[in-house]
C-alpha cells in the first residue's frame, strides 16, 4: 500500500476516534450536571483541559467559562482544531482521499455523518438537541467501526486505521484520567465534606465518559473509588479503552507490518511503563507528571510510525 | 400537476423521448407512461431522493473558480434519456471506426508521416499545433495505440442524425458520472428496470483495466496498474478516485512515484514497488518537470525517460492530444478513408477553418450565425456563441480570429436535440448532448450510451458542468417487452 495512503488512512482512524471521544466527553459532562445538586458548579472548563485545546480558547479564563460557551467551542468552533465539527471534517477529507481503499458504504457513512452534524450543530447547544446529535455521532462511529470489521479486508490499510484508532484512544484515556484526578475535582466548590458524597458520582462520570462503568462494575466489586478507577483505566488488559489494552492492540497490529522494529520498540516501552506503574503511590504524589510523561511517549510512538511508513514530506499539491 | 405528454412542447427540435406532443418514441414508451402515471408529489419526491442519494454517495465535481469550496453536488435530472439498441449499434460501429483511424493517424504522425507525404493532411497544421510533442517522434507504444481512452461528444440535429462534435483524446472525463447516474436511477426509480431491458454500463471499469493491462511492458498476469491524479483539488478527482476503486488499483499522486534507472516505482509501506502501467489524468505538460513544465509539482521527474525507454506504459500516451485539436478534427473523415478505406459512419459537424482564407472570410461575415471555438481548449472555455453574443463581443472576437487564425474554427449552431427534465411543475424539454467513451487496447469497447449532459436552463445550449450544466442517466434499450 502507498505510504501516502497509509498516512491518510491512519489519520482517518484517529479523527474518527477523536470525534467519538469529543462526543462522549460533552455528553457525559451534560449528564453529570443533572446529577449534582444546585450550588455545586461543574467545571465545563475541564473539558477544554482534557482535550488539550486551551490555547485555541479565546473567550477568557477557561475555568470561568459557562456551558454554552464551552459546548460551542467543543462542538462547532472552526478555530478549535479538535472541535467535533473539525475532527469530523478532517475524518471526511481523509476518507475522501482514501475513498478507493475503504468500502463504499464507509465513505457514505462518514460523509452523511459530517453533513448531518454540520446542519444540526448550531441547534445542539441546547441540551435536548445536543443529546440527540451526540448520540448520533457515537452510534455512527461505532457503526463505521463495525462496518470496517465486517466488510473490509483485514489488510494493511485496515491495520493502519486500527493503529490510528488505538493510539488516539490510549492518548484520550490518559487525558481523561488526568482530568479526573487533577482537574475535575477542584472545580467543585466546597469543602471536603461537601464534596465527599459526590465523589462517587464524579468517578462514575469519568468511567461513563469511556463507556467503562458497566465493565468496571463487573471487574471491580468494591464501590467506585479513585484508586480502582485509575488502575482499571490504565492497566486493565481486557477493557478496550484501557490504556494498557489499546497499546497491546497497537503492538499486535504493528507486528503485522513490514519494518516495524522501531515503532514496536517505542510502543512496548510505554506499555511496560503503564503495566508496572504503582497507582496508589502515584495517586499520593506525581500522577500528573507520570501522565504527562506517558503522553510524550505516546507522541513518540506516532513519530516512529510516521518515520517508518509515511512519505518523508507530503507537499500539498495544488492543481492547475 | 402531473406530466401530460400532450402538453409537452417539443418545438423544432428532435426530442429524444417524445416524437410529437402526446406520442412517446417506441423505445421510451414504458418510461413515458410510467412518468405520466406519477402525481406531482410522487414526481417531486423522486427528484428529492435523487438529490439526497447524490449527497450521500458524495458524487461531486469541483469548479475551478470556487476557491474554498472544494466540491459541489452533481446536478442530475431523474428522467433517463433513451436510445434504441438498433440505433446504438450503428453509432457504436462509427465510434470504433473513428478511434481506430485516429490512432493510425497519431502513430503515423510520430513515425512515417505517410498521410502528409501522400498529400492528405497538410504539414503546416502540425507545425503550430499546441498538442504536438516533438519529444514523442519515433516512439512506438504497445499495439500501436496512443489514445486508449477516448470521449467523443455527439449531438443530434433536428432530424435526429448523430454528428460528432469533438474527440477528447487527452484526459477525457465524465465516465464515473455515467456510472453513478445509473446507480442513482436504480435507487430512485427501481420500478422502471422491471419493464425495460436496459443494457448495463457496469462493465466499464473491467474493460478499462483490461485495456490498460494489455499495454504493460512486462508480460505478467497481474501488472501493476495505477491511476495518476493531480490530487484532491482537481475538478475530476472524484472520478480518479472512483475509477481506481472500481478497478482495484492504487490511486497515486506525483509524490508517490519515483524514477530510478529509467524505471517507475511507487513508494509503499514495503518500500519501492515497480509500476507497469499509468492511467494518467494529468495533462502532458505537467507529467514530467524534467522534460516539460519545470515548475510542475504534479508530475514525476524522469517519467518521460522511462516511457520512451519502454519501461512503463502511459495511457493515453503523451502526444496523443495532437489529434484532439479542432482543426485536425475536420480531417477525420479523410483519415478514415485514408487509413481504413471505409466511408465514415458518423458525420462531422460542418466546419470552417479560420486559417483557410475562403472559410475565414465566411466566418467573419457570418459571426452572428456561427459558434467559434479555439482549437485547443476544452470545457467550453474561450468560445463565442455567435447568435447569443452582443455586437461588441462579436467584434472583439473577430479581432482575435484575425490575429491568430490557426487557433480558431467555426461551426453552424446546431439545433441540439432535447429531452424532458423534471421542473418544479411538470416536464419541459432541455437541450442535451452525449459523450460515449471508447476504449482501444487489444480490442475495442464502447460504453452502451454514455454521459448525457443537459443544459439545465431553458433554451440554453451550454451543457458543461463547469458552466451550470447537469446530466441524465442514458439508456440503451432493447426494444420489445422484457
Amino acid at each position: 500500500m502507498l505510504s501516502r495512503v497509509a498516512e491518510r488512512i491512519y489519520w482517518m482512524g484517529r479523527y474518527m476516534e477523536r470525534s467519538e471521544n469529543m462526543a462522549r466527553l460533552v455528553n457525559v459532562n451534560s449528564h453529570l450536571l443533572m446529577d449534582l445538586p444546585k450550588g455545586i458548579r461543574v467545571g465545563w472548563g475541564s473539558l477544554i483541559h482534557i482535550s488539550g485545546t486551551g490555547k485555541y480558547f479565546n473567550r477568557g479564563d477557561t475555568d470561568q467559562a459557562d456551558e454554552r460557551t464551552v459546548v460551542r467551542f467543543m462542538l462547532s468552533d472552526r478555530d478549535n482544531p479538535s472541535s467535533l465539527l473539525n475532527t469530523l471534517s478532517w475524518a471526511r477529507e481523509n476518507a475522501r482521499i482514501t475513498r478507493e481503499i475503504i468500502p463504499m458504504e464507509g465513505w457514505e457513512l462518514i460523509n452523511n455523518l459530517y453533513l448531518e452534524v454540520k446542519d444540526n450543530l448550531s441547534k445542539s447547544v441546547a441540551r435536548r438537541e445536543r443529546n440527540r446529535t451526540l448520540h448520533t455521532v457515537i452510534t455512527s462511529i461505532q457503526q463505521f467501526t463495525g462496518l470496517l470489521a465486517g466488510c473490509m479486508s483485514h489488510n494493511s490499510a485496515y491495520d493502519f486505521i486500527r493503529i490510528g484508532r488505538n493510539l488516539e484512544r490510549a492518548d484520550m484515556t490518559t487525558r481523561i484520567v488526568d482530568a479526573g484526578s487533577a482537574n475535575l475535582l477542584p472545580h467543585l466548590l466546597g469543602e471536603e465534606d461537601v464534596l465527599e458524597p459526590y465523589d462517587n458520582i464524579l468517578w462514575m462520570s469519568v468511567l461513563r465518559s469511556l463507556s467503562a462503568y458497566q465493565m468496571y462494575r463487573q471487574h471491580v466489586q468494591d464501590r467506585v473509588n479513585a484508586e480502582d478507577v485509575v488502575t482499571f483505566l490504565l492497566q486493565d488488559a481486557l477493557f478496550p479503552r484501557a490504556v494498557s489494552h489499546s497499546l497491546g492492540e497497537l503492538e499486535s497490529f504493528l507486528k503485522k507490518l513490514p519494518n516495524s522494529d522501531e515503532a514496536l520498540r517505542a510502543v512496548t516501552g510505554v506499555r511496560r511503563r503503564v503495566r508496572t506503574a504503582n497507582i496508589p503511590e502515584l495517586l499520593q504524589n506525581g500522577l500528573q507528571e507520570y501522565i504527562d510523561h506517558l503522553q510524550l511517549e505516546i507522541a513518540d510512538v506516532h513519530r516512529q510510525i510516521a518515520g517508518t511508513w509515511f512519505l518523508p514530506v507530503t507537499p500539498l499539491v495544488e492543481s492547475e | 400537476m402531473q406530466i401530460d405528454w400532450r402538453e409537452y412542447a417539443c418545438g423544432d427540435f428532435y426530442d429524444e423521448l417524445i416524437s410529437s406532443p402526446g406520442n412517446p418514441r417506441k423505445a421510451a414508451r414504458h418510461l413515458a407512461n410510467y412518468l405520466a402515471s406519477l402525481n406531482s408529489d410522487e414526481l417531486q419526491e423522486r427528484k428529492l431522493s435523487a438529490e439526497l442519494a447524490i449527497k450521500t454517495m458524495g458524487i461531486t465535481f469541483t469548479v475551478y473558480s470556487d476557491a474554498g469550496n472544494i466540491d459541489r453536488d452533481w446536478p442530475f435530472d431523474i428522467i433517463p434519456r433513451v436510445i434504441s439498441q438498433k440505433e446504438w449499434e450503428k453509432t457504436e460501429r462509427g465510434l470504433i471506426q473513428r478511434l481506430t483511424a485516429l490512432n493510425c493517424f497519431i502513430d503515423d504522425i510520430y513515425n512515417d508521416r505517410k498521410i502528409i507525404k501522400d498529400g492528405v493532411f497538410p504539414e503546416e497544421l502540425l507545425a503550430d499545433s499546441k498538442n504536438f510533442r516533438s519529444e514523442c517522434v519515433g516512439m512506438k507504444p504497445a499495439l500501436g495505440v496512443w489514445a486508449h481512452v477516448c470521449g467523443t461528444d455527439l449531438i443530434r440535429d433536428h432530424k435526429g442524425q448523430f454528428f460528432v462534435l469533438e474527440d477528447n483524446l487527452r484526459v477525457p472525463s465524465g465516465v464515473s458520472y455515467m456510472l453513478e447516474n445509473r446507480k442513482v436511477t436504480k435507487r430512485v426509480l427501481p420500478e422502471l428496470f422491471e419493464n425495460h431491458a436496459i443494457l448495463p454500463v457496469t462493465e466499464y471499469p473491467n474493460q478499462l483495466f483490461d485495456t490498460l493491462a494489455a499495454i504493460s511492458p512486462r508480460p505478467l498476469d497481474f501488472p501493476e496498474v495505477v491511476v495518476l491524479t493531480p490530487g484532491i483539488y482537481n475538478s475530476a478527482y472524484f472520478e480518479h478516485s472512483y475509477l481506481a476503486q472500481q478497478m482495484g488499483v492504487e490511486l497515486v499522486e506525483g509524490c508517490d512515484l519515483v524514477v530510478e534507472d529509467d524505471t517507475v516505482y511507487m513508494r509503499t509501506i514495503n518500500g519501492l514497488a515497480r509500476v507497469d502501467v499509468i492511467y494518467r489524468r494529468i495533462d502532458d505538460l505537467f507529467l514530467d518537470p524534467e522534460m516539460f513544465n519545470p515548475d510542475s509539482v504534479l508530475g514525476v521527474p524522469g517519467l518521460m525517460r522511462a516511457w520512451l525507454k519502454g519501461n512503463v506504459a502511459l495511457a493515453n500516451a503523451p502526444g496523443a492530444g495532437v489529434a484532439d485539436d479542432k482543426l485536425v478534427y475536420t480531417y477525420v473523415p479523410k483519415m478514415i478513408k485514408y487509413y481504413l478505406d471505409e466511408d465514415p459512419i458518423l458525420p462531422n459537424v460542418p466546419s470552417y477553418l479560420c486559417n483557410d482564407k475562403k472559410d475565414r472570410d465566411y466566418v467573419l461575415a457570418n459571426l452572428d450565425k456561427l459558434v467559434v471555438k479555439p482549437a485547443n481548449e476544452s470545457g467550453g472555455y474561450g468560445m463565442l456563441m455567435g447568435p447569443q453574443a452582443s455586437k461588441k463581443e462579436r467584434e472583439a472576437f473577430a479581432q482575435k480570429i484575425k490575429a491568430n487564425p490557426r487557433n480558431y474554427m467555426a461551426q453552424p449552431l446546431m439545433a441540439l436535440s432535447t429531452s424532458p427534465v423534471v421542473t418544479s411543475r411538470n416536464a419541459e424539454p432541455r437541450h442535451i448532448d452525449l459523450r460515449p467513451f471508447i476504449l482501444q487496447g487489444r480490442e475495442h469497447h464502447v460504453t452502451p450510451g454514455g454521459l448525457t449532459r443537459v443544459a439545465m436552463t431553458k433554451g440554453s445550449y451550454v451543457v458543461n458542468s463547469s458552466q451550470g450544466g447537469g446530466s441524465k442517466d442514458t439508456w440503451v434499450v432493447v426494444e420489445g417487452d422484457k
